[in-house]
């Protein structure tokens, strides 16, 4: 019996170990892609004999990938706290006053979370270029702010109900506190769990923001890292080696903080997928 | 469990409160993030119902409007139909395959073997790569001059193929491709769901003499239900509104065989300047998204109720 246990293990081992190497495969291309000659036609699946680390400082700098990072890194991290401040804010008096107004307002909020803010392409467009703010960084952090404050809300108010005792608050309110007082001082830090699981999700889907910013950022000092790659794309299409180091340059940062704070991204992106 | 009950029964105490605190809404407390939402969502989702009545261009000052020509244009366009089969079948196929896949990851990365959080952990990383990255990736691996699929068919002397060009492979390799990038997603709600099944049900199917898979059957299979139900309904509506994966493998071609709705009305709306039709595409999009999600959740929801 333990025989048969031991064996069994070992097979569903080696199983679990080739399906890590299968999902491998699209980085192992991408690196030995990314690490070849321009005039080396061998096989993707060797490694070259030659590594041409020039691709990457070439990559970098005719994409221009670190005015991409600095325009990312600004718009996602002004988006992340917006989206933490203003929701916070408006998950209070919904999770604790539930008047028919308030009621209202959470179901209104609730029913623009299941509609893609893209299916409003045309005329979100249009907006943007009456109100002047074409190739801003400032639109894209509205625009995102925008389409994950829903999310946000929904996420607050169910662990404000959940989770924080009411007596706190009312304890505080007897002895004077004002709304505002009992707000900052004592159920936001009490938020925690749920911030840190907001702040990697909104972090993560804004860094990656393809959809809102190929429309909206198109000037060159503007761009972020998902646009420039795309239009490094289309420019080097022959020159496969420089998009693969360009692509993993852009993936990096991420890859590492992920592999750092494997266990909160888990925890914050699922929470954010249980929103259904 | 203790401290949960008394908190919900203050709840219920504290909800007979008074009139005047409990009509104190706190409203200016909301207000920018309504704002925010009104501005950038609500006003522009409206503002398209009106676009989609007129033959707008997308730049000049005048339009008309033409009343429902555009949505009478839009059944009889057969590229509509083309492009809502693709949007189902990339919504729907990555669902069934996430879902399968994802649960059979979930069952073998929930046994006590070596490398198994190494294997968790390369199995989720491609969920937090940019979608559009995820794809170009790919495209290294399909890509018909120089990718390592045709490396490999070349190397076993066959002919090489343009995989991406070829418009019934193609749309099954974005569905692919978006499986291959979001399967963690489905595999760690799954591990979840495994996790907080009581081992006392399985020691009592043993006692029985109930085989593996008749204990799959009985006692897995019905407790992942609200997993199930979760996985179900954020993969179809990711799968729904899929848009960078699809620029970056084959950008909607060859011509339309590719498209789903959200590139469609990009298409529309900035290569061709048909404005107008891009928003009846729009309304038609969050349409069937809105129907296919809310039923999906209302289904599943049953299901797990009967389970």
């Amino acid at each position: 019996m333990d025989y048969m246990n031991k064996r069994k293990k070992a097979v569903l081992s080696f199983v679990a170990l080739l399906i890590a190497l299968f999902h491998l495969i699209p980085f192992y291309i991408l690196l030995t892609t990314s690490l070849k000659e321009r005039g080396d036609f061998s096989s993707k699946w060797t490694f070259p004999t030659e590594i041409a680390f020039g691709n990457f400082k070439e990559a970098w700098e005719s994409a221009n990938l670190g005015g991409a990072f600095f325009n990312t890194s600004i718009i996602t991290f002004i988006s992340a706290v917006l989206l933490i401040f203003v929701g916070s804010l408006a998950a209070y008096p919904l999770a604790r006053r539930q008047t028919k107004v308030n009621k209202f307002i959470f179901m209104l909020f609730i029913s623009i979370m299941v509609i893609p803010p893209l299916t409003a392409l045309v005329p979100l467009y249009q907006l943007v270029v009456d109100i002047g703010m074409m190739n801003t960084r400032q639109i894209a952090i509205f625009n995102n702010v925008a389409a994950y404050l829903p999310l946000t809300i929904f996420l607050y108010v169910g662990f404000i109900r959940s989770t924080i005792p009411l007596e706190l608050e009312e304890a505080a309110r007897l002895d004077g506190a004002s709304t505002m007082g009992i707000f900052f001082k004592i159920v936001f830090p009490l938020l925690k769990p749920v911030t840190s699981s907001i702040l990697i999700i909104s972090c993560v889907y804004i860094w990656n923001d393809y959809q809102f910013a190929i429309f909206f950022l198109q000037a060159e000092e503007v761009k972020t890292i998902p646009v420039v790659l795309s239009s490094f794309f289309g420019e080097n299409a022959n020159r496969m080696n420089l998009v693969a180091a360009a692509a993993i340059m852009a993936v990096l940062p991420m890859v590492i903080l992920f592999l750092i704070l494997q266990k909160h991204f888990v925890k914050g992106l699922s929470s954010g997928a249980m929103k259904g | 469990m203790i401290e949960l009950d008394k908190t919900r029964n203050i709840q219920m105490i504290t909800s007979k409160k008074p009139k005047k605190q409990r009509t104190s809404s706190l409203w200016w407390m909301y207000l920018p993030a309504l704002l925010a939402v009104t501005f950038f969502i609500l006003y522009p989702f409206f503002n398209g119902l009106k676009i989609s009545f007129t033959n707008w261009n997308g730049f000049s000052q005048s339009y008309g409007f033409v009343g429902f020509k555009q949505y009478s244009r839009m059944f009889s366009d057969s590229n509509t139909w083309l492009v809502v089969k693709n949007t189902l079948l990339y919504g729907l196929g990555s669902t069934l395959f996430q879902n399968i896949i994802g649960l059979a990851y979930a069952l073998l990365l929930n046994q006590s073997i070596k490398v198994r959080s190494l294997t968790r952990t390369i199995i989720y990383l491609p969920v937090i790569i940019s979608p559009l990255i995820m794809g170009y990736i790919w495209y290294f691996f399909f890509a018909y001059q120089g990718g390592a699929l045709n490396d490999i068919l070349v190397f076993l002397g066959l002919e090489k193929i343009n995989a991406l060009g070829d418009p019934t492979l193609n749309v099954w390799l974005i569905v692919f491709v978006n499986t291959f990038q979001f399967v963690g997603i489905a595999m760690i709600i799954y591990l979840a769901g495994l996790q907080s099944i009581s081992k006392d049900y399985y020691e009592a199917a043993e006692i029985d003499g109930a085989t593996g898979f008749q204990k799959f059957i009985k006692i897995t299979f019905p407790l992942l239900m609200p997993s199930i139900t979760i996985n179900m309904v954020i993969n179809i509506i990711g799968g729904l509104k899929l848009f960078d994966v699809i620029i970056a493998l084959t950008g909607g071609g060859p011509g339309y065989a590719s498209q789903s709705m959200s590139t469609f009305m990009y298409d529309l709306y900035f290569n061709r300047q048909d404005a107008g039709y891009a928003a009846t595409q729009g309304i038609l999009m969050a349409a069937i998204i809105l129907i296919i999600s809310l039923s999906a959740l209302i289904y599943f929801k049953r299901k797990e109720v009967e389970a």
